[in-house]
């Protein structure tokens, strides 16, 4: 009963996603409703489509589990996913528009001229995409092993197989209504199961929630079992305030906005739908607390949602809202995966792939294979990686992703927008020194240990020490070379700064100037 | 499967196969390199250094472009000092004597520009006993029959071999020289052209366009109106002043407002279909590099053809790039008469597609030009690629 809802509920979003995107070219036919075609994606479309590709499983069910796990300073994750935003919003959102980058290694060659950055930036898109793809696929197969009893490599090649077609058959479909509409599905999916959820739990005489041990709701708790809650509060808090605007999906979502004013509306939307969607999880933390006070099953409490509808009420009312919570999460694998594959797909195309083969075949080859095969490998791999690497829970890989790109392209995109003086020794040096640091305390934390003390918080939260390392590099070595300062610098920065209205006509129909 | 990943195990993996793919790559400079003989190997050193002068004269003489060369020729000379002139002073210097003979560069070369031929100046004052510069031989730098600056090698005697080399080093500089001159005469043709095409609204489409609109006048003077006010809006757009670079979506408003002009011409016997991907709509493209298809499809393939003509204009997005296609199912071409045209053999009626195609090749390289396939009576479909972000190119 539960897998037969939950299956049809999660075939529906995979056909919905595909068929969606279909419907968004703007067609137009004949004089009457001409005008339309030139109209570019609103500020307001073009958020619900952020929001809905960047709420990825690790918000949806990886939230409300951390809360339920370890307690409310685990909330400091929703603020923060949000909080990456406000500071994406205040440094880079218009800038980084106005720069015409599409990617994050375009904006590299656009500011520093520089083929060697744009490498280094390339392989360091490549790396945060795939860490964040990694849980993606991961907890899919554990979600729907949950609900359909599938084993889990079964899962993460559905979501795999989904994401491939969604991407290499790009093109054709618009993917920002198909994202766009995704926001809307996750949001309906976790709001309505939690309103209905809250009426049980007023009608059961609201058993009151049980705290797993004292400090569950107190400051510091949550973080206690790190020993040092301080720093491991700050520094999360910085990778994902910082981490936002260096993860390849979101930079390439921005392409679409118009202009730089547009750019800075969308974002101040996107920050309005998160933060409706961020009220949720913590509903479902708490009412799990009340009904579970253990798990029943022995997997990741990333689970807890899907378990919780059945806790509350054992019949058919329990399988629907599960079957609606497992779509909902559906939703989120698929529509955050496909924007990490189309984003990691394209770099790996543009920079890797192609160069390759049209050397290699003497530019016969056409670029859609070209494209095509990138798309498989950008979601091949992470697949592979999902199944050897051991599952560390959804919102804390994720973390791990943030924190790589808050070392590298935070201080690459902040210096880049904001300092004349960077060089192009200066920022690879920067690049190449947070990518490190973090990378080798992201593989230490997988791999490696278990650690202990200070060793075990700072590899695992290294966006604190990685991020002010890589910034005082990039800024050090740039002032030991001022002669590599790029020589447009001053030329770039005027048009990363210069607002659209100063160069708009006055007036659309002004006359024309006779002097030519 | 899982438990048994062995991280010290998979590190000496790595590690080994690292260290045979740096030995593979080591192996093979050394076999790139070869063995050669000394005398060999000065003749590639030498062409090698000329070649990375070339590439700094690539703009033509410039203060940057001479103070980077300068440097490779002296090492072609194997002259203690190297200076580079133009008709209005020194441009670069490069060696020994910066504080005694620098100064003096452009008294030395005055002659040499002068009289257009190689002067040698003997006996150079100098205050350092130790100074290895005694004389300079000047030849100048000749472009198209005139003299543009000069080239002097200093010396501490001027043997003839020594002139020989410095007249022949000047003769290869006035060579890239030119080919800069080339390069940028080349430009200016572009520049020239797109400056045509933008003054170019065909006057048929204007006198057609104020017939229709007449028509429209009595009958419907609402419709006159807007119409009259899409003239103006397209030769607004047509006759702009600024970049040479717009966005996708203000080239499909100006398709838009040429098609409202057609259609007022046509009535329901042009048939216009639209389908574009929101997200390509940014893309930064030639400024006028659309409308001109879109009108030769108008013009050549509907305008003959007996009946309802269907226009198609698609736009689609392709990850990192953008794809546009205009296609009709009008008279269609010959392959060959579009073959001459896209390689600049015809001039009747191909300044639209021969110029977009020219253009497109030179901004975004030659994998991005125009696709034509037509064939006689069954239409025709136009393609172009554009990246969506190519470095240097704005809108």
């Amino acid at each position: 009963m539960t897998a037969g809802l939950s299956v049809a509920a999660v075939t529906l979003v995979c056909i919905l996603t595909l068929a969606v995107g279909s419907i968004g070219l703007r067609l137009t036919r004949g004089t009457s409703d001409i005008y339309v075609a030139g109209r570019t994606v609103s500020p307001r479309r073009n958020a619900s489509a952020i929001a809905g590709e960047y709420l990825s499983a690790a918000s949806f069910l990886g939230v409300a589990a951390l809360v339920y796990a370890r307690g409310f300073d685990m909330l400091w994750f929703p603020v923060g996913y949000t909080v990456g935003y406000l500071v994406l919003l205040v440094l880079v959102a218009a800038p980084l528009r106005r720069s015409g980058a599409y990617t994050l290694p375009d904006f590299a060659e656009a500011r520093l001229e520089s083929r060697t950055v744009r490498l280094i930036s390339s392989v360091l898109v490549v790396g945060i995409g795939w860490l964040y793809l990694l849980p993606q696929f991961q907890a899919a197969g554990l979600a729907l092993r949950r609900v359909t009893g599938w084993p889990s490599w079964a899962g993460a090649l559905v979501l795999t197989v989904v994401v491939g077609i969604n991407v290499a058959s790009g093109g054709m479909r618009s993917l920002t209504l198909s994202q766009a509409m995704h926001y809307w599905l996750k949001l309906t999916a976790i709001v309505v199961p939690a309103f209905v959820l809250l009426l049980l739990w007023l009608r059961q005489g609201h058993p009151a929630p049980s705290a797993p041990f004292p400090d569950w709701a107190s400051p510091g708790g949550g973080f206690a079992s790190t020993g040092h809650p301080l720093y491991a509060t700050w520094s999360t808090l910085l990778a994902l305030a910082l981490g936002t605007m260096g993860l390849p999906h979101v930079v390439v979502r921005f392409y679409t906005n118009p202009n730089g004013r547009d750019a800075r509306r969308t974002t101040v939307s996107v920050i309005g739908l998160l933060g409706l969607f961020y009220v949720i999880p913590p509903v479902y933390a708490v009412l799990g607390r009340a009904w579970l006070p253990r798990l029943p099953t022995r997997d990741s409490s990333d689970l807890l949602m899907l378990d919780l509808p059945h806790a509350a009420s054992p019949g058919t009312l329990g399988a629907l809202l599960t079957a609606i919570i497992a779509a909902g999460a559906f939703a989120a694998f698929i529509s955050t995966s496909s924007g990490l594959v189309l984003s990691v797909s394209t770099v790996v195309h543009q920079d890797l792939l192609q160069p390759r083969i049209s050397r290699m075949t003497s530019d016969d080859a056409s670029p859609i294979a070209s494209f095509r095969m990138a798309a498989v490998l950008a979601a091949g791999a992470p697949y592979l990686l999902s199944r050897l690497v051991p599952p560390l829970g959804l919102a804390t890989t994720v973390g791990l992703a943030f924190a790589v790109a808050a070392a590298t392209f935070a201080p690459l995109l902040v210096l880049g927008v904001w300092w004349r003086r960077l060089s192009t020794a200066g920022a690879a040096a920067g690049l190449l020194v947070g990518g490190i640091s973090a990378a080798a305390a992201v593989l230490a934390t997988l791999f490696g240990g278990p650690w202990r003390g200070w060793p075990a918080v700072l590899l695992a939260q290294p966006a604190a020490w990685a991020t002010p390392l890589a910034a005082v590099t990039m800024i050090a070595v740039s002032y030991a070379t001022p002669r590599l300062v790029p020589p447009r610098t001053v030329r770039t920065l005027a048009r990363l700064h210069t607002p659209e209205s100063v160069l708009g006509a006055a007036h659309p129909r002004a006359p024309l100037p006779l002097d030519r | 499967m899982v438990g048994g990943f062995h991280v010290p195990t998979a590190l000496l993996v790595a590690a080994v196969l690292g260290t045979l793919w740096a030995a593979v790559a080591v192996r093979r400079r050394q076999q790139g390199r070869g063995f050669v003989s000394d005398v060999d190997r000065a003749t590639y050193e030498t062409l090698h250094t000329a070649s990375l002068a070339a590439v700094e004269l690539g703009d033509g003489l410039t203060e940057d472009g001479a103070a980077a060369a300068v440097d490779h020729l002296r090492a072609m000379l194997g002259a203690p000092a190297v200076a580079l002139c133009d008709l209005a002073g020194p441009l670069a210097w490069d060696g020994a004597g910066t504080t005694n003979h620098r100064p003096r560069a452009m008294e030395i070369a005055a002659e040499s520009m002068a009289k257009g031929r190689t002067t040698v100046v003997h006996d150079l004052r100098c205050d350092d006993p130790a100074c290895a510069v005694r004389t300079a031989v000047v030849a100048p730098l000749v472009v198209d029959d005139h003299v543009v600056g000069s080239l002097t090698a200093y010396a501490e005697t001027a043997t003839p071999g020594f002139t020989r080399a410095t007249e022949e080093v000047a003769r290869y500089v006035s060579t890239q020289l030119e080919v800069a001159e080339v390069g940028r005469e080349r430009t200016r043709a572009m520049e020239a052209e797109l400056r045509a095409l933008r003054a170019q609204i065909s006057p048929h489409f204007i006198y057609n366009s104020l017939a229709a609109i007449a028509s429209f006048v009595r009958t419907d003077p609402e419709r006159a109106r807007d119409l009259i006010l899409e003239f103006a809006d397209f030769t607004r757009y047509a006759l702009r002043r600024g970049g040479a670079f717009t966005t996708l979506a203000e080239e499909l408003k100006n398709v838009e407002r040429y098609l409202a002009l057609e259609q007022a011409r046509f009535g329901d016997r042009l048939d216009v279909r639209l389908l574009i991907a929101p997200e390509v709509l940014p893309v930064t493209v030639p400024y006028l590099a659309l409308q001109p298809l879109v009108e030769n499809a108008v013009r050549h393939g509907l305008a003959p053809k007996v009946g309802v003509g269907h226009l198609t204009i698609q736009a689609t997005d392709l990850g990192s790039e953008a794809e546009i296609a205009i296609e009709d199912d009008g008279v269609g071409a010959d392959p060959s008469s579009i073959r001459r045209i896209l390689d600049g053999l015809a001039t009747r009626d191909s300044v639209g597609l021969g110029n977009v195609d020219a253009r497109l090749r030179q901004v975004y390289g030659d994998r991005y030009g125009l696709v034509v396939e037509t064939a006689v009576d069954s239409g025709m479909r136009v393609t172009f690629r554009v990246p969506k972000f190519t470095s240097g190119v704005h809108a």
